[in-house]
């Protein structure tokens, strides 16, 4: 295996580009240190990200959007005020990655490229609007986040190809996002359900929303239908029912060792509900 | 042992809670566990695992392994002794399978290598030629017509003819008639239940450093609750005299029972034999989980009649346990524990012991008994609620105490149920309200405890200082209470007492850390061995005065003339008979050794309560109380740490631990992130009662704690999540999926 720490963007996709057999970013590690050590993966080449420059900062533009590095920690974007006071429905998605020690090594970017559907701010990266910049030997493209992961720990990124950064849109005005994920314990554990909504309110109406569902589907899935059934309400017990149904019909689980299908179908749901009150109270201030 | 030698009152180091003197080495990392272990010259071994459930092993073919650079040594099983029968016949094909791989992660083959890196790198190039069989891996499958039979001729003459090949071993006990006693009955309830298997879940892997010559001479260190079982065992395996090979114990982080037999040991042992070399092994999480013993599953059939005044008239069980491909499942301690804590006329409980293709089991804390209880005590809270009766008031009705014939068979000398049911009953938990959504639930435990062969020396020092060498592995704050006790004794600070666990060369054969016996039966020996020290020192004080033996007394570290007629000498303390001991007859020992057999038996009643999401199945745990009978709590801090451990271990067993096969027959969940232990911040704080019936057969009056604590939460749990969402469960684990399945079925039936 092959072991590189490449100083620019350049360098990182040249020797992407290049290498022959299997590549792997690495920025934190958690998934791909830990797929190495239980012998799950092992990359030909490695190429570790997190000496780049730029790579580790959360910049907010003159539009009030933001663009998050591709190295930038778990940690670092629960402790930054003023993105988790304008997307804590992402801030907090992430930050249920993993123990207060992956936080200080785990990213969002790394989340997302580890391709698990059950990983939980990919959700609340979709419903939030999010944007990732990828970059290759031939240029660089904008891809939202919902469609980027293709399947089971899989991407539509090409060889040679890298996340250069994310974008998250500005906050506006009366909007409000939250994340909920279900597992059987407390913490530190894998999303058996999880649900993003973000949604922008006119007055006590809800004037633009996305629903955005983890861990029910071979990929987190974006869901209109989910969100049409609470714009234009003011998340009425019967926008609340349509909504829950919605999201329970765009299930497509599978049975495993984290829960059943009937048990996924019916608690996205349950916490579809959860997840759109919260967002709403947010919304309201 | 006479009761008159039972001190009960005016203790003055016994019932403190000093510093544990294991503390500062423990959170400085300077303790050395199992794979802190280190030689020179030393070898790293990894181990072949089978990946199919049951499978003929066709052949092995270690030749690219072998032409692997660093690669030393490759053992199979003709590299153990042949022609071993019995127990150890059976230890041997769970170490290293024969011509049949019987779970998935059965070993097949070991290597050793210059570095863990190629031991691994190794074991991938270790070609085994598998012919898959059919398999199974639940209970009543595994019992039913035309299951796989898993090794045919392995069923011993208890079993009733015409019963599947699988179940090996039968049990039947009880007293009385108990379908006479079910005509008396206002009620009956009768109940399926079903546990799945668990781990211990024992933070630190199974590790040795091994070192064996071709003289049959060798060293072993290895993290274990009993080094002189490991010694016994692994001299059988490789064909060695037992006293040739020494064993030291490591530190230890956890066992639970689980660490009571051997795994890797005897690998270990067999490459370092073939190559002249010390070899590491360390097992690695998904190893442990796949590979060493977890507990049996179980599926059980409660019948119990009741009276309307809450008299219990006639109680039945039946219990199937599977405890892998190998006979063992402790369905007789499930039957004797069953109902243990109640005077029953009529009794009867059947045990069949049931092979699937599993690893085999091993003990996990009062092995056999968390499931009893969970089954009839759900049975016991479903004719409460059924006939409108108090829980607690009617365990009273039926409790057993002095005198009552066990539902196993002896007549309990004085115990605690009725004290432990008694403080349940006053403890404010029990009265308080509870808020919507809330469920009570109550269940009593028992325990049997053990003694077993047990050797101490104590030994003192010139300056007055004693160290105490015991040979039961600390699994629960042991040294600190040998210390204790050895303090009250002798009448010397704590402090001034060190204990250390010895190695199988420095003591005589000491019975392996289980059954709860450790404070019981070292302790036992530990305070003999003092006494025996003291009249060393009073005869060496008499010599000094000139005086007899018998005008002397022991009180408060210093040797006194007994009464005004011995003679009027000031005391002489301790350090000054230990400072000249060379020359007065030389050093000064106090030994023991013995069976004991006064454990005492330990009982328990759990009072929790729980919260159910009634959207998502999910269960909270809100409130949790232990009241259980310690004897005597030695060391209060580790007795109510042992109450909280079995309760958090018990939380566990309840609500999300299991161990999970595929079709494919292999496990699914072989690490912490799917095998769901609970986190610190699923569990309330665990409030404890110590309770303090003194065993007549101690002479503190110690019964063992460590392991009644699990028997009753899967049932206390169990009724407060029934209770709470409206529904009997009763299938462990109450995973949110099955109790949202309950709710479902009872709002479409």
């Amino acid at each position: 295996m092959d072991y590189h720490t490449p100083s620019t963007i350049n360098e990182a996709i040249n020797l992407a580009a290049n290498a022959p057999g299997s590549t792997r970013f690495l920025a934190g590690g958690t998934d791909v240190l830990v797929q190495l050590r239980a012998d799950i993966f092992t990359p030909d080449t490695l190429i570790d990200v997190k000496h780049i420059n730029g790579v580790h900062d959360i910049t907010q533009n003159r539009d009030g959007s933001w663009r998050i590095g591709i190295a930038v920690t778990g940690a670092e974007m629960s402790e930054h005020p003023s993105l988790s006071e304008a997307w804590p429905g992402v801030v907090e998605a992430m930050d249920l990655v993993g123990s207060t020690q992956i936080q200080g090594r785990a990213t969002l970017t790394g989340n997302l490229c580890n391709g698990s559907p059950a990983a939980d701010s990919v959700p609340a990266m979709i419903a939030a609007g999010m944007t990732a910049t990828i970059t290759g030997p031939d240029g660089s493209r904008e891809l939202a986040i919902e469609n980027i992961p293709t399947g089971p720990g899989k991407t539509c990124l090409a060889k040679g190809e890298m996340i250069t950064s994310l974008t998250i849109p500005a906050r506006g005005r009366h909007g409000g996002d939250a994340y909920l994920r279900f597992i059987p314990r407390t913490e530190m554990d894998i999303a058996v359900v999880g649900v993003a909504v973000n949604l922008q309110l006119d007055g006590d109406e809800i004037s633009q929303a996305r629903v955005a569902l983890g861990a029910v589907a071979p990929t987190a899935l974006l869901v209109p239908e989910a969100a049409n059934a609470i714009i234009g309400t003011t998340l009425d017990e019967a926008a609340l029912e349509a909504l829950a149904n919605a999201a329970s019909a765009a299930c497509k689980p599978i049975d495993d060792k984290r829960g059943t299908i009937k048990f996924r179908t019916h608690v996205a749901g349950v916490l579809a509900k959860r997840v759109a009150r919260l967002a709403y109270t947010r919304a309201k201030g | 042992m006479s009761l008159d030698d039972v001190k009960t009152s005016n203790f003055k180091f016994v019932g403190t809670s000093p510093d544990r003197p294991d503390g500062v080495d423990k959170v400085t990392g300077r303790a050395r566990f199992g794979a802190d272990a280190q030689a020179p010259g030393m070898l790293y071994a990894a181990i072949v695992r089978s990946p199919h459930a049951h499978a003929r092993i066709l052949g092995i073919d270690s030749s690219k392994a072998e032409a692997l650079k660093g690669v030393k040594a490759i053992v199979t099983r003709a590299d153990f002794a042949e022609g071993l029968e019995g127990e150890n016949w059976n230890i041997l094909e769970n170490v290293m399978a024969g011509d049949t791989a019987l779970y998935d992660g059965h070993a097949v083959a070991a290597v050793a290598a210059t570095s863990a890196l190629i031991a691994r790198d190794a074991v991938k190039l270790i070609e085994v030629d598998y012919e898959v069989l059919p398999h199974v891996t639940d209970v009543d499958e595994a019992m039913a017509p035309g299951a796989p039979i898993i090794r045919a001729g392995t069923a011993d003459a208890s079993v009733p003819e015409g019963m599947h090949p699988n179940v090996v071993r039968y049990h039947e006990s009880g007293h009385g008639d108990v379908e006479a006693g079910f005509k008396e009955a206002d009620l009956i309830v009768e109940d399926h239940f079903k546990t799945e298997a668990t781990h211990q879940g024992y933070i630190e892997p199974h590790a040795c450093l091994a070192q064996l010559g071709g003289d049959g001479k060798g060293e072993l260190w290895c993290c274990t609750q009993g080094h002189w079982n490991v010694q016994k065992i692994c001299a059988a395996l490789l064909g060695l005299e037992t006293s040739q090979l020494r064993v030291t114990a490591s530190e230890i982080g956890g066992g639970f029972g689980g660490k009571t037999t051997v795994f890797i040991e005897p690998v270990a042992l067999a490459l370092s034999r073939k190559t002249s070399r010390p070899v590491k092994l360390v097992m690695s999480r998904s190893e442990v989980f796949r590979a060493t013993g977890p507990t049996s599953s179980a599926s059980m059939d409660i019948r119990i009649g009741m009276k309307k005044d809450g008299t219990i008239t006639a109680a039945q069980g039946t219990f199937r346990l599977q405890g892998g491909a190998f006979p063992g499942a402790p369905m007789e301690f499930t039957a004797m524990c069953a109902f243990a804590c109640y005077d029953l006329k009529h009794v009867q409980q059947i045990g069949y012991d049931v092979l699937a293709n599993r690893p085999k089991q091993a003990a996990y804390r009062a092995p056999g008994s968390p499931m009893a209880a969970f089954a009839v005590e759900s049975v016991i809270d479903e004719l409460c609620n059924q006939l409108g009766l108090d829980p607690i008031d009617t365990r009273l009705k039926n409790a057993a105490c002095e005198g009552t014939k066990a539902s196993y068979g002896p007549r309990y000398p004085r115990i605690g149920l009725v004290e432990t049911l008694e403080a349940a009953k006053a403890h404010p938990h029990y009265s308080a309200p509870l808020k919507p959504g809330q469920g009570r639930g109550i269940s009593c435990g028992f325990w049997f405890n053990f003694g077993g062969e047990t050797s101490v020396t104590l030994a003192l020092s010139e300056d007055g200082t004693v160290q105490i060498a015991v040979g039961t592995p600390d699994i629960g704050g042991s040294r600190a209470s040998m210390a204790l006790m050895a303090a009250e004794e002798l009448g010397i600070p704590y402090e001034n007492i060190r204990c250390t666990i010895a190695d199988t060369a420095s003591l005589g054969y000491n019975e392996v850390s289980h059954g709860s016996r450790v404070t019981y039966a070292s302790g036992l020996a530990t305070i003999q061995a003092a006494r025996d020290a003291k009249r060393k020192l009073c005869a060496r004080a008499a010599a000094k005065w000139g005086i007899p033996e018998d005008a002397v007394k022991w009180e408060d570290g210093c040797a006194l003339p007994a009464g005004p007629n011995a003679g009027k000498f000031p005391p002489m303390p301790i350090h000054e008979i230990t400072a000249e001991m060379g020359a007065t007859g030389g050093p000064i020992s106090g030994h023991y050794e013995a069976t004991p057999e006064g454990a005492g038996v330990s009982f328990a009643t759990h009072i929790v309560d729980a919260e159910v999401d009634a959207e998502t199945g999910k269960t909270s745990v809100s409130r949790y109380t232990v009241v259980q009978d310690a004897g005597k709590a030695i060391h209060p801090a580790y007795v109510e740490g042992q109450y909280q451990g079995g309760a958090a271990q018990g939380i566990g067993w309840a609500l999300n631990e299991e161990y999970i096969y595929g079709a494919d027959g292999r496990l699914q969940n072989s690490g912490f992130l799917d095998y769901r232990i609970p986190v610190a911040s699923d569990l309330p704080m665990i409030d404890t009662v110590i309770v303090e019936v003194p065993n007549p057969g101690h002479p503190f009056g110690v019964r063992g704690v460590g392991e009644t604590s699990i028997c009753p939460p899967l049932a206390a749990i169990a009724n407060a999540v029934s209770a709470a969402a409206g529904v009997r469960l009763r299938e462990l684990p109450m995973s949110p999926p099955r109790i949202l399945a309950a709710l479902d079925a009872q709002a479409d039936g």
